[in-house]
């Protein structure tokens, strides 16, 4: 967590920076990709600013919303120093979650049907919020019975064993939900508890018609863009806020550190880690509802990539690290919007966990992460 | 106040306490002595329910705490200042005195508390805002027991306070240690530094491979001629 390595620095001896022989192969390897990346992607934008800026307006959007899971990561992995791989599927269950809240149960429709008198839009963002906040809700409460039931258990056991059971819930979550009588393993089409505008910016802005294609050489973005966008930039000033000021943040760091001393304070570690579950599955939830939004089609294996990436992006930004988790997520939606729209859609995938493994290859402890330390 | 009976202690198979009884009186200062390995942090550990007794009964002021999870223990009246230190490095030196009140609610009471303690240990106030990582041995030492005195503690806990710290920095925590029992405070004192230890308390035991083998006034074991020569090297 924030503020560690200006501890630790000292430690990193000299011995560690020393790397293989023929490390710099490698190295120049990497910088010359780094360099031909670099010049191929400002010659494409110099050459179209206009799809460029496209591409970075989509590459934020996907960064955006993988912040909102990657917190969730690196949180948990700073206090249990466990990958919860089951995180992407609490994403997917968010997903659902609104899902059945809206088409089923009309849930987005209650303030207009509640108070016939307040104004349409009104009626909207509180049906919005309404549905959110029950799909954050209903994530809190799988990711704490998740950590209760196949975690907790598991606390003093190897880490391995608590990777693999990880995993396994993983699957669980997964191929229960595709089972026919609860989500189904079809792709649902998603009904949003709002309509989504997009507009079109040449000489000013301008909405777009839905059905209609954006005009050529235009830059395009939707209301859905721009809520992902505050909602993931408030959730990192959110928890920057608790875990820097409030009591539960404070001891929630403290517990990363050192739990046997953290109790000897009067702190219920096993409380602080549920807490820490919790807020992670409640951004998770969060994301979910606005990734299906965006991209309006839900199925359950939603939670996979995404969470991945995300995972990916923690990595990056060094795991533990909170702000790394969401530096790390933009540089993770860039490389993939550029991809897709300077190489090809499918090599996405393939470039997001080519950085995965360059990282781990290179930087091991990812840009904002601390080396690790043994404990006397 | 605090009465330990026959307790048993196991790190899987091996006994390392092996029916340890004594007891504290309030106001008393009550010191563990004993070479490396004897079982004094371990018993420092049971107290605090860090580790789980197989065997016997720790009671404070009548109430048992045996089983108690460590966190309900702190707001019993029982705080430790642990073995090394163990300063939250990461959290600033304020952040670490706040986690020490973590069991009280009452914000103006901690907010004085914080100042007292300000008051006792001037150079934590210097360094409130730095980390505590960045401090040095004696600051942490001091750190450490201002952390522990936050949650008024009716009985402190004191695991090696001397470890790895200058004869000069030691004889100012020993003189601490003194100031924080005549305010009030009864203090169990584990210590190899037996000189030191024996020099400020009232009451003293010795400990030999997981038993006590000798008990007594603090004056009395001093003068012991077995203890003069494994302890104090005369």
């Amino acid at each position: 967590m924030p503020g560690r390595n200006k501890v630790t620095k000292k430690t990193l001896s000299a011995g560690q920076r020393r790397g293989p022989p023929l490390a710099w192969v490698g190295w120049s390897f990497l910088i010359l990709l780094a360099v031909v990346t670099v010049l191929y992607v400002g010659l494409k934008a110099v050459a179209n600013p206009i799809l460029f800026l496209q591409n970075l307006l989509d590459g934020l959007k996907l960064g955006f919303v993988y912040a909102l899971i990657a917190l969730g990561y690196t949180m948990v992995y700073g206090i249990v120093k466990l990958i919860n791989f089951a995180h992407g599927d609490v994403f997917m269950v968010g997903a659902f979650t609104s899902y059945y809240a809206v088409s089923r149960f009309n849930l987005h429709m209650w303030p207009a049907a509640a108070f016939p008198s307040i104004s349409p839009n009104l009626a909207v963002v509180l049906g919005s919020l309404t549905v959110i906040l029950l799909s954050m809700a209903v994530c809190v409460i799988l990711a704490v019975t998740i950590e209760r039931v196949a975690y907790k258990p598991l606390r003093d056991a190897p880490r391995i064993a608590a990777l693999i059971t990880a995993i396994g819930v993983s699957f669980f979550l997964e191929f229960f939900g595709a089972l026919p009588f609860v989500f189904s393993a079809r792709f649902i089409p998603y009904k949003a508890p709002f309509s989504t505008h997009a507009w079109y910016i040449k000489d000013g802005i301008h909405p777009i018609i839905s059905g209609q294609a954006s005009p050529d050489n235009t830059i395009s973005f939707s209301n859905i863009f721009l809520i992902i966008a505050a909602a993931s930039i408030l959730v990192q000033v959110l928890l920057q806020y608790i875990v820097k000021r409030t009591k539960i943040g404070i001891a929630m760091r403290a517990a990363s550190y050192d739990k046997p001393t953290a109790r000897l304070m009067g702190i219920n570690v096993d409380r602080v880690i549920s807490f820490t579950f919790a807020i992670g599955a409640a951004f998770a939830g969060l994301g979910g509802v606005l990734y299906a939004i965006a991209y309006s089609s839900i199925y359950t294996q939603l939670g996979v990539l995404p969470g991945l990436k995300a995972f990916v992006a923690a990595v990056l930004g060094g795991i533990g690290s909170i702000p790394g988790a969401f530096v790390g997520a933009l540089i993770m939606g860039q490389a993939e919007a550029m991809t897709m729209g300077y190489i090809s859609t499918p090599m996405r995938d393939a470039v997001a966990f080519s950085i995965l493994i360059i990282v781990l290859l290179v930087k091991p402890t990812g840009l904002f992460g601390e080396p690790a330390q043994e404990k006397a | 106040m605090l009465r330990v009976e026959n307790l048993h202690v196991y790190y899987g198979a091996i006994h390392a306490l092996q029916g340890v009884s004594f007891n504290v009186e309030q106001g008393e200062i009550v010191t563990l002595i004993g070479a490396n390995g004897a079982g004094k942090s371990t018993i420092l550990r049971t107290i605090s329910g860090l580790l789980r007794p197989r065997e016997g009964s720790i009671m404070l002021n009548g109430t048992e705490i045996t089983t108690m999870p460590a966190e309900r223990i702190v707001s019993m009246g029982i705080s430790q200042v642990p073995e090394g230190r163990r300063i939250f490095a990461p959290l600033t030196v304020k952040e670490n005195l706040t986690m020490g009140a973590y069991t009280r609610k009452d914000q103006a009471e901690i907010q004085a508390t914080l100042e007292r303690s300000y008051k006792s240990f001037p150079r934590l106030k210097e360094r409130e805002s730095q980390y505590g990582g960045t401090l040095s041995g004696g600051e942490q030492q001091m750190l450490a027991m201002a952390r522990a005195l936050m949650a008024q503690p009716s009985l402190l806990l004191l695991d090696e306070p001397s470890m790895g710290l200058s004869p000069l920095l030691v004889e100012e925590i020993f003189r601490i240690i003194v100031e924080i029992n005549k305010q009030g405070t009864s203090i169990l004192l584990v210590e190899q530094n037996a000189q030191m230890a024996l020099s400020i308390a009232n009451r003293a035991y010795v400990l030999e491979t997981g038993s006590i083998v000798l008990s007594g006034d603090a004056s009395e074991i001093a003068e012991n001629p077995d203890v003069k020569k494994a302890y104090l090297g005369i």
